[in-house]
C-alpha cells in the first residue's frame, strides 16, 4: 500500500463506460495492428489479450515496423465441458484466423493465439455462434469457473457442474458492451447497471473452482474462492467454502507471495450463490485498488483476518457459515486413460502436453482430435491440468475411439512418462508479455533430462508433479508442484521444492537463478536419496519435508521464510 | 550558406557594400550562388553596373519582341530533367553566338503562341508507353487536335528523348515532328531519337540546329546575350561523369522476410560534398551489374572475360565492360534488332515488325537481355557484343529524406528486384546493387537530379495530399520530414498502399510517430492482401471522396508518386470520380479541372 492513489487500471475501468472504452475505434484504426493503450486493459474483460511476437520485436523495430501484434482469445468453458460441435468450431476458427493451434488452459478454458486485429471481430462472432463466449475470461472479474472433469461419481459431478455453471452465470458482468462491440448488438438505451461489480469492477482478477474429493485436480487451494463438495451417503449435501488462495507474486518482493486458501466453513448447496456474491462484493469494497500487486483477495484476508472476512460474508449473504466438514484429497493430477462411471459410460483422459493442441511433427494431435470430434457426438472435457477427456462414450463405441487414437498415434502410452503426465507449463515466450524465460517451449526437453535422472535412480514409474512458468505470476500454479520452476531470466529459473502431491501444501524456495545444469545437479542427489530412503507410497514432496530438506509451508506469509532467514 | 564565410569579401568593396551583399546572399544554396556568380559576370560583360536593368526572375524575353526580331524559341517537355538540360544547353549555345533566344518549358507555354513563332526547336521526351511528359500534355493535346492552326510561317526541329526498353520509344517526339510538318511547318533539322544514353546524339542535334542559325536568323548581334549565363552556371556540380562517392551508412531491410518484396532503406552520407537537394528531387545512382549475371553472359556466349575491348576510346576487359559500362539487364529494341540479325531467327525478327507491337511490348516487359541471349545463342566476338549493348546509365530514385531533417545524408527506399523466370534468377541491376552488393562503409557513386515539378508548396499552410503506394511513398517521407522540420502548419494527408500491414507497411513506425506529433494529419492505408477482395489506394480515395473534395476546394495540392503503368492511371481516374461525384462535374469538366490543376502545380506527379 505504497500510496493511496488508485492504480492506472482503476482510472481506465472507471472511464470505460462499463468496458466500452474506445474499443470500437481501436478496432477500426487501420494504421496499426494494435489497440489503443487503454483499450488493451479493457479488452481483457472481453477475453482478449494483445500480445506480440517478442522473438521479432527488436528486428521489426529496425525495420521501422511496429511489433508483430496479434491477439490471444480465451473462450470461457464453465466446468470445462463442451460438446464436440463446439470443439470443431474452435478448430475451424483456429485454422482460419489463429495460428493453427488451440491451447487448453489451466482453468479449463480454450485459447487461440495469433489472431490479427482485423480478424478479431469475426473470430469472436464465430465463437459465439456455437454458444460459447469470451466475456470475462480475463480481466478484473470472476473468470472461468472450474469444476472437476473426472466423473467417477457421475451424479455428484453433474450436480457440482450445474452449481458451477449457475455461479458462472450469476457472476458474469451485466454490461452490454460485449454484445455491442463484437456481436453488433443493439445499443439499448437502458440504465445499464453492474449489480454485483459496480462501475469499477474488482480490484484484481478473481478465480473460482469447485472440487470433488478425493481429486484436487482443480487445485482448489489456489483459488480466490473454492467449493469443496461434501458427499455424504452418495449425496451432495453442501460445500466447504475456501477463500484467499492465489499464486501470483513478484521476484524480490517478499510482501507478495503465493497463498493457499483458508477453509472458511461449510454451507448448504442452496447458499452457494449468496455466499459467492458476498465474497465478491466484500473483495470489491475492501480490496486494495491502489496497488495491483497487493490487490488479490488473499491480501485482503491476510490484512484483515479470516474472522473479520467470515463475518462480513455472513452479514452480506445472511447465511450462517458452519464448521467445515471433513474431506481428504489424494492428488492434484489427472487420472489418464479409460475410466468407467457408475452408469457404465466411459471416459478417456488424453494427455495433451502443456495443453498445446496442434499438428506436431510425428504427432498430429489437432487432426486426431478433429476426427475424434467428428466421430464422437458427445462431450469433450478440459481438465485443469491442460488435458482433454473424451467423455460419455458408450462401451460399444470404445473400439472406434481406440482405433482413432491409434491411427493418429496420440494415445497416452505412445506419448509420455509418468513425470511428463504430471507436468504443466504456461505459454510464456514468445507471446506472453510478462515472460522472463521460456516455459512451454522448453519444459518438454527439460522433462527428457529429468526423466533420465529418474531412470538412473530407478524412479521411472514414479509420478512427480513438475510445473514451470516463465514468470512468477503463476499461471501453471508452480508453487503447489513438488518441483516448481519459475523463470527469472533467459535460461534461468528459481527452483521450488516440497509441495504436497494433492496441492495442499506450498513448496519452498530451494535454489535461485539457476540454469539447466544446475537444476539437474540440484535434483540428482535428492532423487538418489528419495530412491534409497523413501517410505512405502511416500511422495517426493512429502519426503523432502520429512527429511527437512525444505520446510513445510502452509501459510503464504511463511513462503519466503526460508530465503529470508 | 553561412554568412560568416562571406565576410572575407575582396577589399574592392566598401564595408557598406559588403554588408549589403552578405545580407543579400545569406541563406542561398550553393546552386543559387553559382547562378549568382554567372549573373554578376554577365552584368560585368555588359559593362554596366546597374542590376535594375535586368530582372532575373522575369521571363527571358517578352512575347511581342519575337515577332519583330527574328529569334530562336527553344521549348522543352521533360519528365526527368534531361530534356530541360539539353534545351538549356542549346539556348546557351545560341546566345553565346549572339542570338536572341526564348527558352520555355511547355508547362508555361501557350500552344496558340506557335502561330507567331518563326523558328522553334523542341526537345521532348516520351514517358512510359508513349505518353508525353505530364506538363507537356496540354501542348501535345492542342497540337494533335483539330484546333491546331496552320503553321506555314514556322521552321522547326525536334529532338526526341526516350528509353528503348519501352516499345513506343520516342513516340511523343515522332508524333509532334510529324504533326508540325502536317500543319505546314518546315523541318530544318531532321528529328533525332535519343535513347537513355542521350548525351552524344543530343549534342549532335544541337550542333546541327546551331549551324543552321546564321542562314535562318541572319548574322547575330555582336554582344553575347546575358541570359546565357544562368542556365549554364546552374549546372550541377556532380553529374554522371563526375559523381560523388557517397558512403553507405545503412542498408536496412524494412519489410519482413514474409513480404512479397525486399525493400531497403538506404542511408548515404553526402558530408563534405556540398550537395543540396530538396524534397521531391531524385538521386541518380551509378551501379554495376550483378556478378552472377556477368558470369552468365560469358558462359553462354563462351567468351573470355579477361580479353580487352574498347569502349568510348577506353580499353577495358570484357568483364569490366559488362560489370560497369554496359546495360545487360533491361531489354530494348536496339539490342533486339541487332540480335535478330545475328541470330537470323525469323521469330525474333518478326517481333520487330510493325504489327507485333503488343508482342514486342510483352517481350520487353517480361524478358531481360540474358533471356534472349540464352534462347538465341549466337557466335559473337567480344567487341561486337559491346557494340550491341547500350551504355549502362544511372538509375534514379526519389529521395526519401529531407536534408533539413537529416543534414549530410540522403535516404533512398529501394525495392530489390529479384525473381525467377524462364528457369533462371533475374535481378534488377540497380536495386540489387544497392540491396545486395553494398553494406555500411562501402561507397556508391551518386548525383542529384533536380525535380522542380515535384515540390512542396512554398506556402507552409497549404494543405497537401500525398498518394504514394509501395516505394512511391519515398518522397513523401521527405515531404513530411521537411514540413515537420519547418514547423509547417498546413494539413497533410497520406494515402499509402502495399500488400500486408504486418509485412510491408513501409516506415510504419515513422508515420505513427508523425501522426502522434501532428506532422502528418491523416493517413489512409490500403493493403491489398489483408482481405478477400483486393483494395488499393484508388479505392481509399473513392471512399474518402467527400473529405478529399473538401480538401481540393481548400486548394490542397495533390502529389502522386509510384508506378506509372497502372497506379497513376487508376489514381487519376479515382480523382476524376471524386470531382464528378462530390463536385457534381461532368466527366469532361472534371478532367479539365485536373488538367488545370496540373498546369497550376496543384496536381504533381512523379511516376515511373
Amino acid at each position: 500500500m505504497a500510496d493511496s492513489a488508485p492504480s492506472d487500471v482503476e482510472r481506465i475501468k472507471s472511464a470505460s463506460r462499463r468496458l466500452r472504452g474506445s474499443l470500437v475505434e481501436s478496432l477500426a484504426n487501420p494504421v496499426t495492428g494494435a489497440l489503443a493503450e487503454d483499450d488493451t486493459q479493457l479488452s481483457k474483460f472481453h477475453g482478449i489479450y494483445q500480445q506480440d511476437d517478442r522473438d521479432v520485436r527488436a528486428d521489426r523495430q529496425r525495420r521501422r515496423l511496429e511489433p508483430d501484434y496479434s491477439f490471444m482469445i480465451r473462450a470461457r468453458v464453465p466446468g470445462g465441458v463442451l460438446d464436440t460441435a463446439q470443439w470443431l468450431n474452435m478448430d475451424a476458427i483456429a485454422n482460419r484466423y489463429a495460428n493453427h493451434s488451440i491451447r487448453i488452459t489451466t482453468r479449463q478454458a480454450l485459447q487461440l493465439h495469433g489472431v490479427l486485429k482485423r480478424n478479431l471481430k469475426q473470430s469472436i462472432a464465430d465463437i459465439n455462434a456455437q454458444m460459447m463466449d469470451t466475456l470475462a475470461a480475463c480481466g478484473d472479474v470472476n473468470r472461468n469457473v472450474m469444476s472437476p472433469p473426472l466423473p467417477a461419481l457421475s451424479a455428484v459431478h453433474l450436480a457440482v457442474l450445474a452449481d458451477a455453471r449457475a455461479l458462472s452465470e450469476h457472476l458474469t458482468p451485466a454490461t452490454r458492451a460485449y454484445h455491442e462491440i463484437w456481436l453488433d448488438g443493439k445499443k439499448l438505451d437502458l440504465d445499464e447497471v453492474e449489480p454485483i461489480y459496480g462501475e469499477n469492477y474488482l480490484p484484481r482478477k478473481f478465480k473460482t473452482a469447485f472440487a470433488v474429493p478425493p481429486q484436487n485436480d482443480v487445485d482448489v487451494f489456489a483459488q480466490d474462492l473454492g467449493f469443496i463438495a461434501i458427499v455424504e451417503a452418495g449425496e451432495l449435501t453442501g460445500y466447504n467454502v475456501t477463500v484467499g488462495g492465489g499464486m501470483g507474486m513478484s521476484h524480490g518482493e517478499t510482501r507478495t507471495y503465493p497463498r493457499l486458501a483458508d477453509v472458511m466453513g461449510f454451507i448448504e448447496r442452496d447458499d452457494v450463490l449468496p455466499v459467492a456474491e458476498a465474497v465478491v462484493t466484500t473483495q470489491r469494497d475492501y480490496g486494495d485498488r491502489t496497488d495491483r500487486k497487493h490487490a488479490r483477495l488473499k491480501y485482503t484476508i491476510d490484512d484483515r483476518g479470516l474472522d473479520w472476512f467470515r463475518g462480513e460474508v455472513e452479514a452480506r449473504s445472511g447465511v450462517t457459515i458452519a464448521e467445515p466438514r471433513k474431506f481428504r484429497f489424494t492428488g492434484n493430477g489427472d487420472v489418464y486413460g479409460w475410466q468407467c462411471d457408475e452408469r457404465d459410460t466411459w471416459h478417456y483422459t488424453l494427455f495433451v502436453q502443456n495443453g498445446r493442441v496442434a499438428d506436431f511433427e510425428n504427432l498430429p494431435l489437432m487432426s486426431g482430435l478433429r476426427e475424434l470430434a467428428k466421430a464422437h457426438r458427445g462431450h469433450f472435457r478440459l481438465t485443469p491440468n491442460q488435458n482433454l477427456v473424451i467423455s460419455d462414450v458408450a462401451a460399444a463405441d470404445k473400439p472406434a475411439i481406440d482405433a482413432l487414437l491409434d491411427r493418429y498415434g496420440i494415445a497416452n502410452d505412445k506419448q509420455a512418462s509418468p513425470l511428463r503426465l504430471h507436468s504443466m507449463a504456461c505459454v510464456a515466450l514468445p507471446t506472453c508479455g510478462l515472460a522472463m524465460a521460456e516455459s512451454e517451449r522448453y519444459l518438454p526437453s527439460l522433462i527428457d533430462r529429468i526423466d533420465e535422472e529418474m531412470a538412473a535412480q530407478g524412479l521411472s514409474e514414479e509420478p512427480v508433479t513438475v510445473r514451470m512458468t516463465g514468470c512468477p505470476n503463476g499461471c501453471a500454479r508452480p508453487y503447489i508442484a513438488e518441483i516448481g520452476l519459475v523463470g527469472k531470466g533467459p535460461g534461468r529459473y528459481n527452483l521450488y521444492l516440497g509441495a504436497g502431491f494433492a496441492g495442499d501444501r506450498l513448496n519452498s524456495p530451494y535454489r535461485e537463478n539457476i540454469d539447466e545444469q544446475e537444476i539437474l545437479a540440484a535434483l540428482r542427489p535428492l532423487l538418489r536419496s528419495y530412491a534409497e530412503k523413501r517410505q512405502s507410497g511416500e511422495r517426493f514432496g512429502d519426503f523432502l519435508v520429512r527429511e527437512a530438506i525444505v520446510p513445510a509451508v502452509r501459510r503464504g506469509r511463511d513462503f519466503h521464510a526460508a530465503t529470508d532467514g | 550558406m553561412n554568412p560568416s564565410s562571406a565576410q572575407t569579401l575582396p577589399t574592392v568593396l566598401d564595408p557598406e557594400q559588403t554588408a549589403r551583399i552578405v545580407t543579400a546572399i545569406d541563406g542561398l544554396t550553393p546552386e543559387q550562388l553559382h547562378w549568382l556568380s554567372g549573373y554578376a559576370a554577365g552584368l560585368a560583360a555588359r559593362d554596366t553596373g546597374s542590376a535594375a536593368l535586368l530582372d532575373p526572375s522575369a521571363p527571358i524575353d517578352k512575347g511581342q519582341t519575337s515577332s519583330q526580331v527574328p529569334s530562336l524559341t527553344v521549348l522543352y517537355g521533360s519528365q526527368t530533367g534531361n530534356g530541360k538540360r539539353v534545351a538549356e544547353e542549346l539556348a546557351a549555345g545560341a546566345r553565346q553566338k549572339g542570338y536572341e533566344v526564348r527558352l520555355r518549358s511547355l508547362a508555361d507555354y501557350r500552344p496558340a503562341q506557335l502561330r507567331k513563332e518563326t523558328l522553334v526547336s523542341l526537345v521532348i521526351s516520351t514517358h512510359g508507353e508513349g505518353d508525353p511528359p505530364d506538363d507537356a500534355e496540354p501542348f501535345h493535346e492542342y497540337l494533335m487536335s483539330d484546333k491546331a492552326p496552320s503553321l506555314a510561317q514556322l521552321k522547326f526541329s525536334v529532338l526526341a528523348l526516350g528509353d528503348s526498353s519501352y516499345v513506343n520509344f520516342c513516340e511523343t517526339g515522332r508524333e509532334l515532328d510529324r504533326r508540325l510538318s502536317e500543319l505546314g511547318a518546315e523541318r530544318v533539322v531532321s528529328m533525332v531519337e535519343c535513347d537513355v544514353d542521350f548525351a552524344t546524339p543530343a549534342a549532335g542535334w544541337s550542333q546541327s540546329v546551331l549551324a543552321g542559325l546564321p542562314e535562318l536568323l541572319g548574322k547575330a548581334s555582336a554582344q553575347p546575350q546575358l541570359h546565357a549565363v544562368p542556365s549554364v552556371a546552374s549546372a550541377e556540380v556532380y553529374d554522371e561523369h563526375r559523381p560523388f562517392e557517397a558512403e553507405v551508412l545503412t542498408n536496412q531491410p524494412i519489410t519482413t522476410s514474409a513480404a512479397g518484396r525486399d525493400v531497403r532503406h538506404i542511408e548515404l552520407s553526402i558530408e563534405g560534398s556540398g550537395i543540396r537537394y530538396e524534397p521531391g528531387d531524385s538521386l541518380a545512382v551509378l551501379v554495376s551489374n550483378p556478378p552472377a549475371l556477368v558470369a552468365e553472359f560469358l558462359e553462354v556466349l563462351d567468351l573470355d572475360g579477361d580479353q580487352a575491348v574498347e569502349i568510348d576510346g577506353d580499353t577495358v576487359t570484357l568483364v569490366e565492360a559488362l560489370s560497369d559500362k554496359l546495360e545487360i539487364t533491361a531489354l530494348n529494341q536496339g539490342f533486339l534488332k541487332i540480335w535478330a540479325t545475328l541470330a537470323a531467327d525469323p521469330a525474333l525478327g518478326q517481333l520487330l515488325e510493325q504489327d507485333s507491337r503488343q508482342a514486342l511490348r510483352d517481350t520487353i516487359e517480361t524478358h531481360q537481355i540474358i533471356d534472349v541471349v540464352r534462347r538465341h545463342p549466337v557466335k559473337i566476338d567480344a567487341q561486337a557484343l559491346v557494340a550491341a549493348l547500350r551504355p549502362l546509365t544511372a538509375r534514379s530514385y526519389s529521395i526519401a529524406s529531407s536534408l533539413e531533417a537529416n543534414p549530410d545524408e540522403v535516404h533512398l527506399t529501394v525495392a530489390a528486384i529479384r525473381y525467377r523466370a524462364f528457369g533462371r534468377e533475374h535481378w534488377g541491376a540497380a536495386s540489387t546493387h544497392l540491396a545486395d552488393r553494398v553494406t555500411a562503409g562501402d561507397r556508391v557513386r551518386v548525383y542529384v537530379e533536380k525535380n522542380p515539378r515535384f515540390r512542396l508548396p512554398e506556402d507552409d499552410t497549404a494543405p497537401i495530399v500525398m498518394i504514394g503506394p509501395g516505394t512511391g511513398v519515398a518522397p513523401f517521407r521527405a515531404f513530411v520530414e521537411e514540413r515537420a522540420e519547418r514547423g509547417a502548419g498546413g494539413d497533410s494527408w497520406l494515402f499509402f498502399g502495399n500488400r500486408e500491414l504486418r509485412n510491408d507497411f513501409l516506415y510504419q513506425l515513422e508515420w505513427r510517430r508523425h501522426l502522434r506529433d501532428g506532422s502528418l494529419g491523416r493517413l489512409d492505408v490500403a493493403f491489398s492482401r489483408d482481405q478477400a477482395e483486393k483494395i488499393y489506394v484508388q479505392h481509399r480515395i473513392a471512399e474518402r471522396g467527400a473529405d478529399l473534395y473538401e480538401w481540393l476546394e481548400r486548394g490542397a495540392r495533390v502529389y502522386v508518386c509510384g508506378d506509372a503503368k497502372r497506379m497513376a492511371g487508376d489514381v487519376h481516374d479515382a480523382l476524376r470520380e471524386v470531382l464528378v461525384t462530390h463536385g457534381r462535374l461532368e466527366p469532361a469538366a472534371a478532367e479539365a479541372r485536373l488538367k488545370a490543376m496540373r498546369r497550376s502545380g496543384h496536381y504533381q506527379r512523379d511516376v515511373y
